[in-house]
């Protein structure tokens, strides 16, 4: 009996190690390429810059104090980095403002695909993911052909004339949130459709039944039900969003950076690789404190309807 | 006080599918349906009964005819401008509100203040004797409970008629039997014109005012339980609701809805007929089993045959009867504590018919 029970015992003690061994592979890679360099970041932002770029391998707070504050040239006092503080503030509110759009473009998008006939599904959610066959940068020249002074839109509405001017699009917050609210679509419409196929439209006929009219089923029914597609949506756009830097350095101009461009800016012409790190840790601190405030937030609020 | 109609259904036709794949769930239907009344819709699976609820409903637009609610045309009106409610088939609770706030629903989107909604979800709570359930989850009650939480959902709003689509049909047996008398109670006690749609005939019989059966879009019979049991109109009826024998038969005289028939053995045997019709020539009757009895062939018997096999049931016993015309006949006997009823198989019997009880179908 007792023995039994050690055979059933080391059986088991076999299948985890056996489980371990098969994820092995991926443990290593998400050691090697994730948390490894994480740690070199980590190390380069408490590290002082080197003239030419790099690091000198001394230990050096000053990448960290001027992510906020910033020396003066000539008395050395300590103020506030503003230019810094506007571009963090710039990248929180486009990336909001991404994931805010997503949802109010993509919701009706999924909605619409989720009530197609079943075959007809596959067809357009293969529609949706045909953006993603073509490089990110070219289709982010092609949005600036469309915004430019002498683009598609400006020459319409001049021609048609509603305006003398070409309306300045290009090198403005609007053109980078047109530009990631573009990219990103995609990535809020296909969780937001998973959950809402689940939707169970019987649901939606007993609202109309009871009175609700559709505005009310929306907010009532169907919203609460797709949440966690809305949630997983907005977690997908709204990361890639902070750290963006293809779209804000075509669309934005010079002017108006994201936190992806201030960085490479470090690494690059600015040759401070220990600020370019400690923003990077911020960013990354960012996006994890904002996920957090939503995900309990989202949560709690579940709790609430019931 | 007079009848009073709470919906009335005018030459309703509805269509689906386009082109070759066209086809007619309903097929110009007309049916008045009494205020107060439990009405019931029966039929097969694609009979066009849950289409008909649903228009009603308003989930569905009818291709053609009219519906009217307390005399008023509800065609323009969207289902939740409806003062209809429904109970589905697969109950459709919120599954993200509790109990209580699944009843309070249609309340707060028809405005009502807080303490009448309050005060009505309470009360609907005890009519169907779920109180102690009011903050639990939806998915954390029984499928009775959960039955009777989409019944408390539906009559909370006190809508002029309720609509019932086959919501017993996922219970099991015993507890379907209670909840058609729980239905019945609730019927009576809210006053409010019961719409049941089921494919369930014993359902039907046991609850209805009133019975609407239907067949391929249409209405073929409406009337009483009694008539629809005892005084089918066409064969699709007497088939579906019961078993029954058919025997051909002659008619020999018809008038004031009493014809005398011949049988196919020289039998001369009165016989009912559905009103509207005037039957002559060959027809076809109808025999409920229960309405017969076997016994030793002699100068009354209305049949003669031979026993092909009798089933032994406890409380009856059934005599499946080979007719000298080749015609199979059951009868149905009640049996008594001491021994059965005395005929064996092969045996030749004689059918005595009771007084009354021949029908003459339409078709």
């Amino acid at each position: 009996m007792a023995s039994a029970q050690e055979t059933a015992l080391s059986a088991e003690r076999q299948d985890i190690r056996n489980r371990w061994l098969l994820s092995a592979p991926a443990l290593i890679i998400i050691l090697l390429a994730a948390i490894g360099p994480l740690f070199i970041v980590l190390i380069y932002s408490f590290l002082a810059a080197g003239p030419y770029g790099d690091v000198e391998w001394k230990f050096s707070t000053d990448g960290w104090i001027s992510v906020f504050l910033q020396r003066d040239i000539f008395d050395d006092t300590l103020s506030f980095a503003d230019a810094h503080l506007a571009i963090f503030w710039r990248s929180v509110k486009l990336s909001i403002g991404t994931t805010l759009l997503t949802i109010v473009f993509g919701f009706p998008t999924a909605y619409f695909i989720a009530t197609r006939p079943e075959r007809t599904r596959e067809m357009w959610l293969f529609l949706i993911t045909i953006p993603f066959w073509t490089n990110l940068l070219i289709r982010t020249f092609a949005i600036l052909q469309i915004i430019r002074n002498e683009g598609i839109i400006n020459t319409l509405l001049i021609k048609a004339g509603f305006i003398n001017q070409p309306i300045q699009i290009l090198f403005t917050d609007t053109a980078i949130m047109i530009g990631m609210v573009y990219v990103y679509l995609p990535l809020m419409v296909l969780p937001l459709y998973a959950s809402m196929e689940k939707l169970d439209f019987r649901l939606v006929e007993a609202g109309y039944d009871l009175y609700a009219s559709r505005f009310a089923v929306l907010r009532r029914i169907i919203f609460p039900l797709v949440k966690p597609g809305v949630i997983a949506g907005s977690i997908l756009v709204f990361i890639p969003s902070l750290g963006a830097y293809v779209t804000p350095s075509l669309l934005g101009g010079g002017k108006n950076m994201m936190l992806g461009n201030l960085i490479e800016l470090q690494f690059g012409q600015g040759r401070n690789w220990p600020l370019g790190s400690a923003i990077s840790i911020t960013l990354m601190a960012i996006v994890m404190i904002a996920l957090l405030a939503y995900v309990r937030n989202a949560g709690s609020s579940e709790v609430r309807h019931g | 006080m007079p009848d009073k109609n709470a919906i009335e259904v005018r030459d309703v036709s509805k269509l689906f599918g386009t082109g070759d794949a066209q086809f007619a769930a309903l097929d110009n239907v007309s049916v008045s349906i009494r205020e107060n009344e439990f009405f019931t819709l029966l039929g097969p699976s694609g009979c066009g009964k849950t289409t008909l609820l649903r228009l009603i409903a308003g989930f569905d637009y009818p291709t053609d005819g009219q519906i009217l609610l307390y005399g008023q045309d509800i065609a323009p009106l969207p289902p939740f401008k409806r003062p209809v409610n429904t109970v589905f088939q697969s109950y459709a609770l919120f599954p993200h509100m509790t109990v209580g706030q699944n009843i309070a629903f249609g309340l707060e989107m028809l405005g009502k203040p807080k303490a009448e909604i309050e005060a009505r979800v309470a009360e609907m709570l005890k009519l169907v004797r779920m109180e102690a359930l009011k903050d639990r989850k939806t998915s954390q009650i029984s499928g009775g409970q959960q039955q009777r939480v989409a019944l408390a959902r539906a009559l909370a709003p006190q809508p002029k008629v309720l609509l019932l689509d086959e919501p017993l049909s996922a219970l099991d047996y015993k507890l379907r039997k209670e909840m058609q008398i729980e239905l019945k109670r609730l019927q009576h006690e809210t006053g409010i014109t019961f719409i049941f749609v089921t494919h369930d005939q014993e359902e039907a019989l046991t609850m209805s005012d009133r019975i609407a059966v239907m067949s391929a879009g249409k209405i073929l019979q409406v009337g009483s339980p009694w008539d629809i049991y005892d005084r089918p109109a066409v064969r699709f009826v007497a088939d579906f609701i019961g078993e029954t024998n058919f025997l051909h038969a002659d008619v020999v005289s018809a008038n004031d809805g009493r014809a005398t028939v011949r049988l196919s053995s020289g039998k001369e045997i009165p016989a009912t007929f559905p009103s509207g019709s005037s039957p002559q020539g060959k027809v076809t009757l109808v025999v409920r089993p229960e309405h017969a009895r076997v016994a030793a062939p002699n100068g009354t018997s209305a049949h003669v045959g031979h026993i092909e096999n009798v089933v032994y049931l406890g409380t009856d016993t059934h005599f499946h009867v080979r007719l000298d015309d080749g015609t199979p006949f059951i009868v149905r006997q009640q049996n008594s504590r001491n021994g059965h009823n005395g005929f064996a198989k092969a045996e030749r019997v004689g059918i005595e018919f009771g007084q009354d009880v021949a029908q003459i179908l339409k078709d």
